[in-house]
């Protein structure tokens, strides 16, 4: 290997594509309010997030008055109660949770870690948040249409999402959250074209996709997931949208309503949840593909280790990414359809779990002698594998027919989902931000209060869902405004009840602290310095911290993938994917 | 010494399988010599194609689940002419000519890859012609449907689904080809001004003599033709 020198630009391929700074904004507007900025847009968007989310966190925290002290606060009808739950719902999943994902995240990282100076098309990525802030305000202004924001559960199934009897079903509420769907889609698309091109085309000299950290593989195949998800999305909600406003009958069974037939007839409930559910399941993953990638990183960075067995992690996301296409009627297993087909969509939702499983186990077997750093982001990635195999194994119960049927609208399912797509990938978002807001300010966020929020929310996170597996057990239906005692109760909840809304009151609480720190930080907070957690990535190693715009006064050339931790030989415990070093035979630097 | 990394040099591009894993194991692109928009509007149109594949997965299920008879395609579709009903024959003409602005703007890519500036100009303003002539002809296909009753709740002869799915699915179908048609003379007007010549960059062209807006407006219609014809058998003949 003696001759194999680091010659820094004779052993890479020439550069395919002519390096081609983005045009510079002059004007303030151009700079902070239309930003073409990948990395501005990428706060933006993680800012509107953030702000909705809050909206999603105060409903969640309204729905657990009731449930836990049912009768105590007259402002929440049953109505209401109904439409906390929807937008809750919908808010979380695609409006923060997505968003933050694909939007926040993976426009500030994807540039910076495949070496790009920015998206391939910085102005339809401008678009594409515009759009998505436009969506955010049609959902908000449901809020404040006659009769309120819809209250047909965030699956929105017809027939009784646009009936009278549904909040808002013969008002505008559920008109404003469709075309607020819409909306999402085509800004969503605008921005998933950015993330996919740029990831397959647009990486810097020596950046092979074997090389690409694994954070870019995870929010690369959700993108591509998301592209072909959501159209299915699109289309149910257009059709709906129809038979709500031109009275077609895509949905519509001939039904009666207040004793009078009404005009709609002939048309199927059970397609929507198929179109619902394609796009669904997929959006589960598109959810969770981001966090297990961002999680390998923090694993990796802050236990000093190379990610254990990184070419087994990428397929396992891609293979998960398919998978995931062809489980989604296991949401339906109660709908009447065939049991061969409950048969079938069983089989690929457990065969889901070896993907998952080999993912797991490179967690901690990365984790298996690594010089582990307990900062906050490698707690959330700790709490994170916690929260995630634990939600997982519910998923087992979930997946299989005869076990699903007696829980199915229980409140198990919701304690089942809350752990595997709420609290576990919100973890992981917990701690990419604490990982990366010295890249995106310079300052570390303050470790008090860190840890705080970590502690509070890890333990509040299990007292809140733990216990709700069991009301579940016991026989307590999903949505139910108000249980009371029923017979078919094989225990009393009441006081379970209680203590779970109390729990969520408080982690909900420290939330706030959360935001707090974040915008105390920016002034207050340590100076991190250039590269605080010594990581190996392309986005540390920019010449300005932040990076400013172009990230690079030259494109960086990458000589090794992002894991080289703890290299024997090495002058540091890290070597950058930037440093062209090699080991001579003895493991010395030549 | 050779760097694992140097087998992809464009002069020592691999055939077939190797090629491919050459490729995807290479740095900076997956896809050699596709440019970024081009990349973009393929996977713009894989997006797309899931788009229209569910719409029109939702209407064979409605068609399939509904409880009245679905009317018949070829009498509904039927054009009086001369005496003599003739079936599909409004449709027949539509597809003839949204084939043949596929033949045109191949053409035209054909032209841009010569640089042939006018030629290119004309021939895409040609099928942007033909574009708006399908979307004319789906007008008047609407207007007379409408004039014989059918709507989106309900139609004279069967399923209710049937004017819903017809209106939705051409509609969006239709919309496409307007947006088309929009581009298509943007881009012919910009091709025939030179902007593609000059030595700068300007809104949809890299300028410097390269004309790939051009087939990248045609694998947009090209799609958009292609999904035509899907409607249309499924639509239409069936």
């Amino acid at each position: 290997m003696t001759d194999y020198l680091p010659e820094p630009d004779s052993n890479l391929p020439p550069r395919e594509v002519a390096d081609v700074m983005p045009p510079h904004a002059h004007s303030w507007i151009g700079k902070y309010v239309f930003s073409q900025d990948a990395k501005y847009i990428a706060i933006q968007y993680s800012g509107t997030a953030i702000a909705i989310g809050m909206v999603a966190l105060v409903l969640s925290w309204l729905m657990r008055l009731q449930l836990g002290f049912p009768g105590t606060f007259d402002f929440i009808t049953p109505e209401a109660y109904y439409q906390f739950v929807t937008m809750h719902g919908m808010i979380m999943v695609v409006y923060l949770l997505t968003a933050i994902f694909l939007g926040g995240f993976g426009n500030y990282l994807i540039p910076l870690m495949v070496g790009a100076r920015d998206m391939v098309f910085p102005f339809v990525n401008m678009l594409s948040f515009w759009i998505y802030l436009l969506a955010v305000l049609v959902l908000v202004a449901s809020f404040f249409v006659p009769g309120g924001p819809t209250g047909a559960g965030w699956t929105l199934y017809p027939p009784q999402a646009i009936l009278s009897g549904t909040p808002g079903g013969a008002q505008g509420g559920i008109i404003l959250m469709l075309l607020s769907l819409i909306l999402f889609i085509i800004g969503f698309t605008m921005g998933g074209l950015n993330y996919a091109v740029t990831v397959l085309q647009a990486r810097t000299r020596g950046m092979t996709m074997m090389r690409l950290p694994l954070t870019v593989w995870g929010i690369f195949t959700a993108t591509v997931m998301a592209l072909l998800a959501f159209p299915a999305l699109f289309v149910a909600c257009v059709m709906m949208l129809f038979d709500r406003l031109l009275g077609t009958s895509f949905f519509m069974p001939t039904l009666v309503e207040l004793g009078e037939k009404l005009s709609y007839g002939g048309g199927s409930p059970i397609a929507f949840q198929h179109l619902f559910w394609f796009f669904g399941h997929p959006e589960v993953y598109i959810v969770a593909l981001p966090a297990f990638g961002i999680v390998s990183d923090l694993i990796a960075v802050h236990a000093r280790k190379t990610v254990f067995g990184y070419r087994m992690m990428v397929w396992a996301i891609v293979i998960i990414g398919a998978l995931s296409f062809i489980v989604w009627a296991h949401h339906m297993y109660v709908s009447g359809m065939h049991p061969w087909f409950g048969f079938f969509f069983a089989t690929t939702t457990l065969i889901i779990a070896i993907p998952t499983a080999i993912k797991v186990y490179n967690w901690v077997l990365t984790l298996w002698k690594g010089d582990i750093h307990l900062t906050i982001p490698m707690l959330f990635a700790l709490g994170f594998i916690v929260t995630f195999v634990n939600g997982g194994l519910t998923g087992l119960f979930l997946g299989n027919v005869v076990v699903d049927v007696p829980l199915s609208d229980t409140m198990f399912v919701v304690a089942h989902f809350h752990m595997v797509m709420g609290v576990a990938p919100i973890m992981v978002i917990f701690g990419a931000i604490y990982h990366w807001y010295p890249l995106m300010t310079g300052r570390l966020l303050n470790q008090a209060m860190g840890q705080i929020h970590f502690w509070v929310t890890f333990i509040g996170a299990y007292a809140i869902f733990f216990p709700m597996h069991y009301v579940g057990l016991v026989g307590v239906p999903r949505r139910y405004f108000e249980i009371g005692e029923p017979e078919f109760l094989t225990a009393p909840v009441d006081g379970l009840n209680a203590f779970i809304s109390s729990a969520a009151l408080i982690v909900g609480a420290v939330q706030v602290l959360f935001l707090f720190n974040i915008f105390w930080s920016l002034r207050h907070g340590r100076a991190s310095g250039g590269n605080p957690w010594r990581a190996t990535s392309l986005e540390w190693q920019t010449p300005e911290i932040p990076p400013r715009h172009g990230n690079w006064d030259e494109l960086p050339n990458v000589y090794r993938w992002a894991y080289d931790y703890s290299v024997p030989g090495a002058a540091e415990d890290y070597v950058a994917q930037t440093d062209p070093w090699v080991p001579d035979g003895e493991g010395r630097r030549l | 010494m050779e760097h694992p990394l140097q087998g992809q040099d464009q002069t020592l591009q691999q055939q077939g399988h190797s090629g491919f894993a050459a490729d995807w194991g290479s740095d900076q692109r997956a896809f050699k010599k596709v440019s970024w928009g081009k990349a973009m509007m393929w996977i713009l149109l894989l997006s797309d194609t899931f788009v229209f594949a569910c719409f029109l997965v939702a209407y064979l299920n409605a068609r399939n689940s509904t409880t009245v008879d679905w009317p018949n395609a070829s009498e509904v579709f039927a054009l009086h002419i001369g005496g003599a009903n003739l079936p599909l024959i409004l449709i027949a003409i539509m597809t003839f000519v949204l084939i043949s602005s596929s033949g045109t703007m191949a053409m035209a890519v054909n032209c841009a890859y010569r640089k042939a500036r006018k030629a290119t100009a004309v021939l895409m303003l040609a099928t942007a012609a033909l574009g708006a002539m399908f979307v004319g002809m789906q007008a008047f296909e609407w207007s007379k449907l409408i004039s014989e009753g059918v709507r989106p709740w309900g139609n004279p002869w069967g399923a209710e689904q049937f004017g819903a799915s017809f209106f939705m699915i051409t509609g969006f179908h239709g919309t496409h080809v307007t947006i088309g048609v929009i581009f298509l003379v943007l881009v012919a007007l910009k091709v025939w001004r030179g902007d593609f010549d000059r030595d700068q960059r300007s809104w949809m062209s890299a300028g410097n003599g390269d004309y790939e807006a051009v087939e990248i407006m045609g694998l947009y219609w090209h799609f958009v033709d292609l999904v035509w014809v899907f409607i249309f058998a499924f639509f239409y003949l069936w």
